[in-house]
């Protein structure tokens, strides 16, 4: 776990609305081996999001530097960033955002669209994911016809398909039971351990926070190591 | 072509919405095909013209009658290949509702000078052959349901016989076609010389003159010599493309070709105001859907041909339905117009220009919408999910 998947140097990102300047985050270090299973922890409007913006390139730092699997992410031009963030990032969101006109399987090719692949090798890939996230029997089904722990299973998939090394999730599990979001978690550890993925998880939930490796703290712009209860 | 489902599932995300607008793009583009093909026919046949071809007529007015004896003269003008002559004969078939062009001509020559229309050997040495025959095109055979040795009877509106008759009976020995599908056969043919002999007056006389022009002589040269033979005689003429022609006769109907563009201007300002606001709430609608395209990777070429695609896909889906519709319907009208309005004709440059003007449509009713998802902020957009 030495080798170093991301990295953050003196990050500070300061909104400005009109007059005010909000700086969300205050020049901020952080490094994250890779295979790290991180969950971020803070209260409401302390930035989590906004550093996990940061790190999937959707945003971009006011000052410092987010480098991550090698690729310096704030030099880089909008088109670049999706460009990387398609093959590099996974995504996995508190509300799932399927597409609700595609079934399950194509929900999950659609960042293979991007690819060169051929099509039967698309839905082969997409199948595979899906079966990953043991969702293979619904893969037909459009999004209204599954549960929120089916949907985020299939929001996982997509995020796995193309094979990223780092997947960003924000509050993975915030709209969902006790029961069904240990799943996605355990999914998510799975994931983690068996498929080499580098999690980092924004979460509220401190039962959530502990099938991460570590946690830490975010407030008032700084991260502090929380110590494993 | 790997992104055809998404837009397709997405075209269809409200199926109401877009077969409504699918029944908008439908009705403007049938009215399009209808009012195009009309106005073909309203332009009459200059977009069938042959350049080669020149009409030699009265330089005072085109119902002025023109010597016969000029014919030689033309014929033997250089850059002249051979010359041929019609006369406007304009009677009626029973009724005079029944009116359509008849013309005396010398059908060898006539024949020549007109090589897209096609009649069997046999029928043509038949009317030859015959004094009295004449022959017409498959338009009008269709509309009166005449077949080959029915006798014609037709009534004349301005040529009286010399016996004082105003009935000419024609043997129908021959019925003719045309390669071109833009050309209208809705015409009869006969012999001059028939004509010639029985009319009461203007004898010696044809109404104008066709002539090709030589391969590689200048058309323009030609007519000019041509009207330069017959300056300060008793008949100067007047030598032009058989197009310039055509669109001398059809000027008058310049006004409703404004018309026409008009009403399909206003047709098609409404169907961009309606498609166009139906693309922008439907991407309105899908703003988070569309920063989740944008944040797996969708970049701004992506995204713009992702919603561009959208509304260019509904154009066609309306607009070749109608145009094809309309095609079927300009089938029925130019067969039943044949005798009033020949040439009523759906044109491969309407149909491709309707094609355009779709995609055109499509651009113009997505570009705004378009524009809106390309330079969406990923982080606004998810914050608002
Ligand atoms: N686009 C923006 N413009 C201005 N201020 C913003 C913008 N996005 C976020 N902020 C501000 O930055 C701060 C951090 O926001 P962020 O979304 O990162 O918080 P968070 O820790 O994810 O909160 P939550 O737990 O509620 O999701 C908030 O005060 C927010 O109001
Ligand atoms: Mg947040």
């Amino acid at each position: 776990m030495s080798e170093i998947l991301a990295r953050l140097e003196g990050v500070s990102r300061i909104y400005q609305k009109g007059k005010e300047r909000v700086e969300v985050l205050h020049e901020l270090d952080l490094q994250i081996p890779k295979g790290d299973f991180i969950a971020i922890m803070g209260p409401s409007g302390s930035g989590k999001t906004t550093l996990l913006n940061l790190l999937g390139g959707l945003d971009k730092p006011t000052a410092g530097t987010v480098t991550v699997g090698g690729a310096e992410l704030s030099s880089m031009s909008n088109n670049q960033l999706s460009h990387w963030r398609s093959t590099n990032i996974g995504f996995i969101f508190q509300f799932y955002n399927l597409l609700p006109v595609l079934t399950a399987l194509r929900n999950v090719e659609l960042p293979l669209l991007l690819t060169d692949f051929s099509s039967k090798e698309r839905v082969k890939r997409a199948s595979i994911a899906l079966d990953i996230v043991g969702l293979a029997d619904r893969a037909k089904h459009y999004p209204r016809e599954l549960s929120g722990g089916q949907e985020q299973r299939v929001a996982i998939a997509r995020a796995i398909v193309s094979d990223p090394s780092l997947l960003l999730c924000d509050e993975p599990t915030g709209d969902l039971d006790r029961e069904t979001a240990d799943e996605i978690l355990r999914l998510l550890q799975v994931l983690n351990r068996e498929h080499g993925k580098t999690i980092v998880m924004v979460t509220h939930d401190a039962q959530a926070a502990d099938f991460a490796n570590r946690s830490l703290h975010c407030d008032k712009g700084t991260l502090e190591a929380k110590e494993a209860a | 072509m790997k992104y055809f489902r998404l837009i397709w599932k997405n075209a269809w995300r409200k199926k109401i919405r877009t077969s409504l607008t699918i029944l908008s793009v439908f009705v403007a583009f049938l009215l399009f095909a209808l009012l195009s093909a009309i106005g073909f026919a309203f332009r009459g046949g200059v977009d069938v013209a042959d350049a080669e071809r020149l009409i030699v007529i009265d330089k005072i007015s085109l119902i002025n009658p023109i010597p016969i004896s000029y014919l030689n003269r033309i014929a033997a003008t250089e850059g002249v290949e051979f010359v041929t002559h019609a006369s406007w004969f304009g009677g009626y078939y029973q009724e005079p509702r029944n009116q359509f062009g008849q013309f005396p001509v010398n059908p060898q020559t006539y024949f020549n000078m007109y090589p897209e229309f096609n009649m069997p050997a046999e029928q043509f040495e038949a009317f030859k052959s015959n004094r009295s025959g004449a022959v017409v095109g498959q338009e009008l055979a269709d509309t009166y349901g005449w077949k080959i040795g029915d006798r014609i009877p037709i009534q004349a509106t301005i040529w009286t016989k010399a016996d004082g008759g105003r009935t000419w009976e024609f043997d129908l020995e021959g019925i003719f076609s045309t390669d071109d599908p833009r050309g209208s056969t809705a015409l009869m043919l006969f012999q001059y010389d028939y004509f010639e002999e029985a009319r009461a007056f203007a004898k010696g006389t044809v109404g104008w003159y066709i002539l090709r022009v030589a391969k590689g002589a200048d058309p323009v040269r030609v007519a000019n010599a041509i009207d330069l033979q017959f300056a300060n005689s008793p008949n100067e003429t007047k030598t032009s493309t058989e197009a310039a022609f055509a669109q001398s006769f059809t000027k008058q109907f310049g006004n409703i070709a404004l018309i026409v563009t008009l009403i399909l201007g206003a047709v098609f300002f409404t169907l961009l105001l309606v498609s166009g606001n139906t693309m922008s709430q439907s991407v309105r609608e899908r703003i988070p859907e569309l920063a989740v395209l944008k944040t797996l990777g969708f970049g701004d070429r992506g995204m713009l041909g992702i919603v561009l695609a959208e509304s260019i896909l509904i154009m066609l889906m309306g607009g070749l339905l109608g145009l094809g519709v309309g095609w079927v319907l300009v089938q029925g009208i130019a067969k039943g117009m044949a005798a009033f309005l020949p040439g009523v004709y759906l044109s491969p440059a309407a149909i491709a220009g309707g094609v355009a003007m779709m995609i055109g449509a499509g651009i113009l009713a997505g570009i705004f919408p378009a524009l809106t998802a390309m330079r969406l902020s990923i982080i606004d957009a998810l914050a608002r999910a």
